[in-house]
């Protein structure tokens, strides 16, 4: 048997099944793993060995004593810290929730533990989720396994190093804008946002209620299905959450046949702006789907061009009224000036001040602005139109093909501190992942080799209509099959075969 | 419709947001805003007015359950994380004037 830390979910359950494995052993070696590299990596802002032994120790005991369980049973898990926890804590990547304990799951950690999935611990993250790099976590940077000078991609970046790095098989994240994705494809790791209401956010912190979805973080696609089949599914406790029967994503990452399937290469997303070596192993994929007999076609959606300025505005305009929850009276941060006695509004403006850090503060004011008197028609009013026009572009080009494909990010894994000065350049790293979270529709990352031009992973988005998630997971199979995208040999080392 | 956004208006907006921002804070948003409000202004060019606004990307009307009790926190499990607590009530600063 060789190291446990390096099988896939898929593997350990299937050794979980047949004895050779027991879950004790395979979160011990989780565990032992994250002791060894995440000083390095930065992955885990709360690690919970007790309470992932105890529930490899049932899942066991259930098991020997001849109990059917469900497929996951066993495997563990790590969980982005923006997705509450009983018995750890949930910071958020934020100052103004260091050390608070949820008194309450969310939805998607109940079906976890349904599942007997021992949760190794919390992830890190970019501060609420705001930000590409997960250089905005207020505890510290998450870094790439690849290169750990590099980023890891945001904001669910402590789940991406954690998974890419072998510290955990699966992960949960959040993608709002392509948080789940864009870190997939910066660490050669797959990532999937599902349909908007596919999956809770029961319990999930929120950033833009209307776009925030969880996935699954997997190595690989079948990995990914498996996650993905336990989170999803109607739930009464979130009124977005849809009443509609889940896909079959496991069949569809079993099966992985493109033939006669009918994609296309979205005009507006590649090219000019793409760098060079990620637009190579793009153009290469296509072509891996042509031979394999997909009929690939262009497609144009030329509405995409104007996602960012939309969501740049939604997001803010959101974030604005969801975190003005945060305001220091029932829990978190509390700061009181000095001086006379304070009112609640001076000790909630100077624990917001405290506890939130520069990107959260940016996007609240941006967010306050255009939801403004006088600026509400022009800027949130204008952007809820393009946001209709994203989503008649989908529809469209639905009706001509069955799914849409791109390079899911315009560039490889940047220097850590490269982009932090330019909000605006950050921002601008989102442009393949946020129509999909505009309009709704699922999109799922995987890895397809390195770029020739700085030797790090590239990643290829596919995007489906809303609630055919499934075409994802088949699309993703078949490419999985037909490139030969390197594995990680291990931290800082490179690729390996 | 210019994007121009002073030092002033940050300030005003970090009142209404209630975040007291120091004074490198206001320097700093204040050079910021103005470019990443010229990027987004381009949506006010790509609609025109008789597209619809989407605020969601699923058509849900009102969802309601079953006017039922259920199972809901402790007091105590809810006043677990308040920064300060009394008699099983969330303790606050003042929030009325004197007078």
């Amino acid at each position: 048997m060789s190291d446990p830390v390096r099988l896939k979910a898929a593997e350990i359950a299937e050794a979980l099944g047949d004895g050779s494995l027991t879950s004790v052993d395979v979160t011990q070696a989780h565990l032992d793993r994250i002791a060894d590299v995440d000083d390095r990596l930065g992955a885990f802002l709360h690690v919970d060995p007790e309470g992932a032994l105890a529930t490899a120790a049932d899942v066991d005991a259930r098991r020997a004593a001849g109990e059917t369980l469900p497929t996951l049973a066993g495997v563990p898990v790590a969980v982005k810290d923006l997705i509450n926890t009983v018995g750890q804590p949930t910071t958020a990547g934020s100052r103004i929730l260091e050390g608070w304990v949820p008194p309450y799951d969310a939805t998607v950690v109940t079906r976890l533990r349904a599942a007997g999935l021992p949760i190794l611990g919390k992830t890190n993250l970019d501060e609420f989720a705001m930000g590409s790099s997960n250089e905005h976590s207020a505890y510290k940077p998450a870094r790439n396994p690849w290169d750990t000078e590099r980023i890891p991609g945001g904001s669910s970046g402590g789940s991406a190093a954690a998974v890419a790095g072998y510290e955990a098989p699966l992960a949960l994240g959040t993608d709002t804008g392509g948080s789940i994705r864009q870190p997939g494809a910066m660490t050669g790791i797959v990532g999937v946002k599902p349909t908007y209401g596919g999956v809770s956010r029961y319990g999930v912190i929120a950033m833009a209620s209307s776009l925030d979805q969880v996935g699954p973080m997997a190595r690989s696609v079948l990995d990914a299905a498996l996650l993905h089949e336990v989170l999803a599914g109607h739930d009464p406790r979130d009124s977005t959450s849809l009443d509609a029967p889940v896909p079959s994503v496991v069949d569809a990452a079993r099966r992985g046949d493109v033939t006669g399937l009918r994609v296309g290469v979205v005009k507006e997303l590649g090219g000019e702006g793409f760098q060079p070596g990620v637009q190579q192993r793009f153009d290469e994929t296509v072509e891996l789907l042509a031979q394999a007999g997909a009929e690939v076609v262009e497609v144009s959606c030329p509405s995409f061009e104007h996602g960012i300025a939309a969501y740049y505005l939604v997001m803010p305009s959101e974030v604005s009224s969801n975190l003005a929850r945060f305001d220091a009276m029932r829990y978190g941060l509390r700061v009181t000036p000095d001086g006379p006695p304070a009112s609640a509004e001076q000790v909630m403006a100077a624990s917001r001040d405290a506890g939130f850090g520069d990107e959260v503060k940016r996007r609240i004011i941006l967010g306050t602005y255009a939801l403004s008197s006088g600026y509400y028609d022009a800027y949130y009013g204008s952007a809820q139109k393009v946001r209709t026009l994203v989503a008649r572009d989908f529809a469209a080009a639905f009706e001509q093909v069955d799914v849409l494909v791109s390079p899911t990010t315009p560039t490889t894994a940047w220097r850590l501190g490269e982009k932090s000065d330019d909000p605006l350049a950050m921002y601008l790293e989102d442009v393949a992942t946020i129509p999909a979270n505009l309009a709704g529709v699922p999109g799922l990352s995987l890895p397809v080799g390195l770029a020739s031009d700085t030797g790090l992973p590239v990643g290829v988005q596919v995007l489906a209509p809303a609630l055919a998630d499934d075409r994802l997971y088949n699309v993703g199979a078949a490419l999985e099959r037909l490139v030969d995208a390197p594995v990680l040999a291990d931290i800082d080392a490179g690729a390996a075969r | 419709m210019s994007s121009a956004i002073s030092r002033e208006d940050v300030a005003h907006l970090a009142s209404l947001a209630r975040i007291s921002l120091s004074e490198d804070e206001l320097d700093r948003l204040g050079a910021e805003l103005p470019a990443i409000l010229d990027h987004v202004a381009a949506v006010q060019e790509a609609a025109s007015a008789d597209v619809p606004a989407m605020s969601h990307p699923v058509p849900i009307d009102n969802v309601f359950r079953d006017d039922v009790v259920r199972p809901g926190l402790t007091p105590d499990e809810a006043l677990a994380g308040a920064p300060a607590s009394e008699e099983q009530r969330f303790l606050v600063p003042q929030i009325l004037g004197e007078d």
